[in-house]
């Protein structure tokens, strides 16, 4: 698959490893968090030592991670943004201002992401060529409760996504960070999406929801899991399944998920 | 090092010749101050949590401990928090509370539950204890007081699962927490969905900033917007901090 191949293309020279702790303080000025959580009462010696000694082997897994969210948020990104520019598509009012406001997240997370994959020295990967209709399953352009559809399947994706990433991003706390702070604002939009079509804000069991293809189930599988860290959670609480279920959103592989997004990628 | 609270705890404990507590000491066979004990896969010596009270008392001061121990206690510490707000709200259902949100109080008291219990178990023996709380400032018969609160405690944990996931040590715990924070900020947009008037409340200006990122807390300024409604006094001295 074409995707695949694109995310090869985060090289990274090994001389620009050196300055680690320069892409690591550029990556910094792009949040917020370089103003907040850096001031902790940290003594300046202990500080640059840390820093100093950082390894930075892990990085081209990190940009492999961004490369690979920015892929979906171009997705979901021209998906809201040819939404809301097709006239009569969406219902004016309410649905059109909640529409505005995810495409803006989405938009803002793409150049975000390009900021920080060049941060650490990467290349952003370009953005694919894209089939929302699937080939011709869906027409979400022209039929709104399809467009409702597609949107609710990518948020859900999304935030399974970005959960599938996060053990990998652990080595490098502010990227971490970031990727978490990404991930609550896709569940806050999935939540909306799913509430807008009459289903309740959560996934329950692995449903995919009234009106959903079959296609899409890919997008549920494994979301009625009932193990957590070893426990089995019916056990320890005195609600039902359903309500555990709904408790634990689950991720998905980088693979599962290129699968998914895969049916809306031409090149 | 040794809190004042937890001496008199200790000392409460060999006055009364408690089996566990004695044998534990006996155990230890030191200075209870200096002294650690192994917790169970992880093979790190962690600073003693406190066990379970000696003397029932309504405030008792809580140690979350150190490490991933410590990250998950504080976890804990906000799903017994949103855990007894939401059982309290659907004992105590406000006038005019309509079906639609009566399902989805019900629903937030049930993960909530989930969540609390969840923790508790995966925290076996270094669970902190349950807490006691004060809602005094909130009105459950007054739909504002509740769903403001709750919008409150919704937020809240998102930042505080966001700020809290760079201080895992362990990637299994750090995707557990992922599991949670996601379902927090489907409430969160549930609830600013059916209390505020702005369509666009759900992923407001408010909490997501230019970049389109939620907000991430460290557990400091966490704790110290929840310590209003909780009676114990939490102490978080020992978690870890975020690294630069």
């Amino acid at each position: 698959m074409k995707i695949f191949e694109v995310l090869k293309k985060y090289d990274i020279k090994p001389e620009e490893l050196n300055t680690f702790t320069t892409r690591r303080e550029a990556f910094r000025k792009l949040t917020s968090f370089g103003k907040s959580v850096a001031f902790a009462a940290i003594p300046a010696g202990v500080l640059a030592a840390s820093t100093q000694t950082a390894s930075a082997a892990h990085i081209p897994t990190v940009l492999e991670v961004l490369n690979f969210a920015l892929t979906l948020e171009y997705l979901e990104g021209e998906y809201y943004t040819t939404g809301i520019n097709t006239p009569g598509l969406i219902p004016a009012g309410k649905d059109l201002a909640i529409f505005k406001t995810i495409e803006k997240h989405e938009v803002d997370h793409v150049a975000f992401l390009k900021k920080a994959i060049e941060s650490y020295g990467g290349t952003p990967v370009s953005k694919p060529t894209f089939d929302f209709g699937a080939g011709g399953l869906l027409n979400p352009f022209i039929d709104y409760q399809q467009f409702l559809i597609l949107a609710q399947a990518f948020e859900d994706t999304g935030v399974r996504a970005y959960k599938g990433q996060a053990g990998r991003l652990i080595e490098e706390d502010d990227v971490l960070t970031a990727a978490l702070q990404i991930h609550s604002v896709e569940a806050r939009h999935a939540s909306e999406v799913r509430r807008l079509r009459g289903l309740k804000g959560w996934i329950t069991q692995a449903e995919r929801g009234a009106g959903l293809p079959a296609q899409t189930q890919g997008v549920y599988n494994g979301e009625d899991n009932l193990m957590q860290g070893g426990v089995n959670v019916t056990t320890v609480t005195s609600i039902g399944a359903d309500g555990i279920t709904e408790s634990f959103d689950e991720p998905l592989t980088m693979q599962e998920v290129l699968t998914i997004a895969g049916l809306f990628i031409v090149s | 090092m040794l809190k004042p609270n937890l001496s008199e705890e200790i000392t409460s404990g060999l006055d009364l010749q408690k089996g566990n507590r004695r044998s534990f000491l006996k155990f230890t066979g030191a200075s209870i101050a200096t002294t650690g004990i192994l917790f169970s896969g992880c093979q790190e010596i962690i600073d003693i949590l406190p066990k379970q009270p000696i003397i029932p008392s309504p405030s008792q001061d809580v140690n979350l401990g150190a490490g991933d121990t410590g990250i998950l206690n504080y976890a804990y510490v906000l799903e017994q928090l949103e855990a007894a707000f939401y059982m309290m709200a659907v004992a105590n259902p406000y006038s005019g509370m309509s079906q639609t949100e009566k399902v989805l109080l019900e629903d937030l008291r049930n993960h909530e539950v989930v969540h609390r219990d969840f923790l508790k178990a995966a925290l076996g023996t270094n669970a902190i204890i349950n807490l006691t709380f004060n809602f005094s400032s909130v009105n459950f018969s007054n739909r504002a007081s509740v769903l403001s609160t709750a919008k409150t405690f919704e937020d809240l944990g998102v930042a505080a699962y966001n700020g809290a996931g760079q201080l895992f040590e362990s990637a299994d715990l750090l995707l557990i927490a992922g599991k949670i924070v996601s379902v927090e900020g489907r409430h969160a947009a549930a609830i600013r969905s059916i209390f505020d008037t702005d369509p666009t409340s759900f992923a407001g200006d408010d909490v997501i900033d230019e970049n389109g990122l939620d907000r991430a807390f460290t557990p400091a300024k966490v704790l110290e917007a929840a310590a209003p409604f909780i009676k114990n006094k939490i102490i978080a001295t020992q978690l870890p901090t975020p690294q630069s």
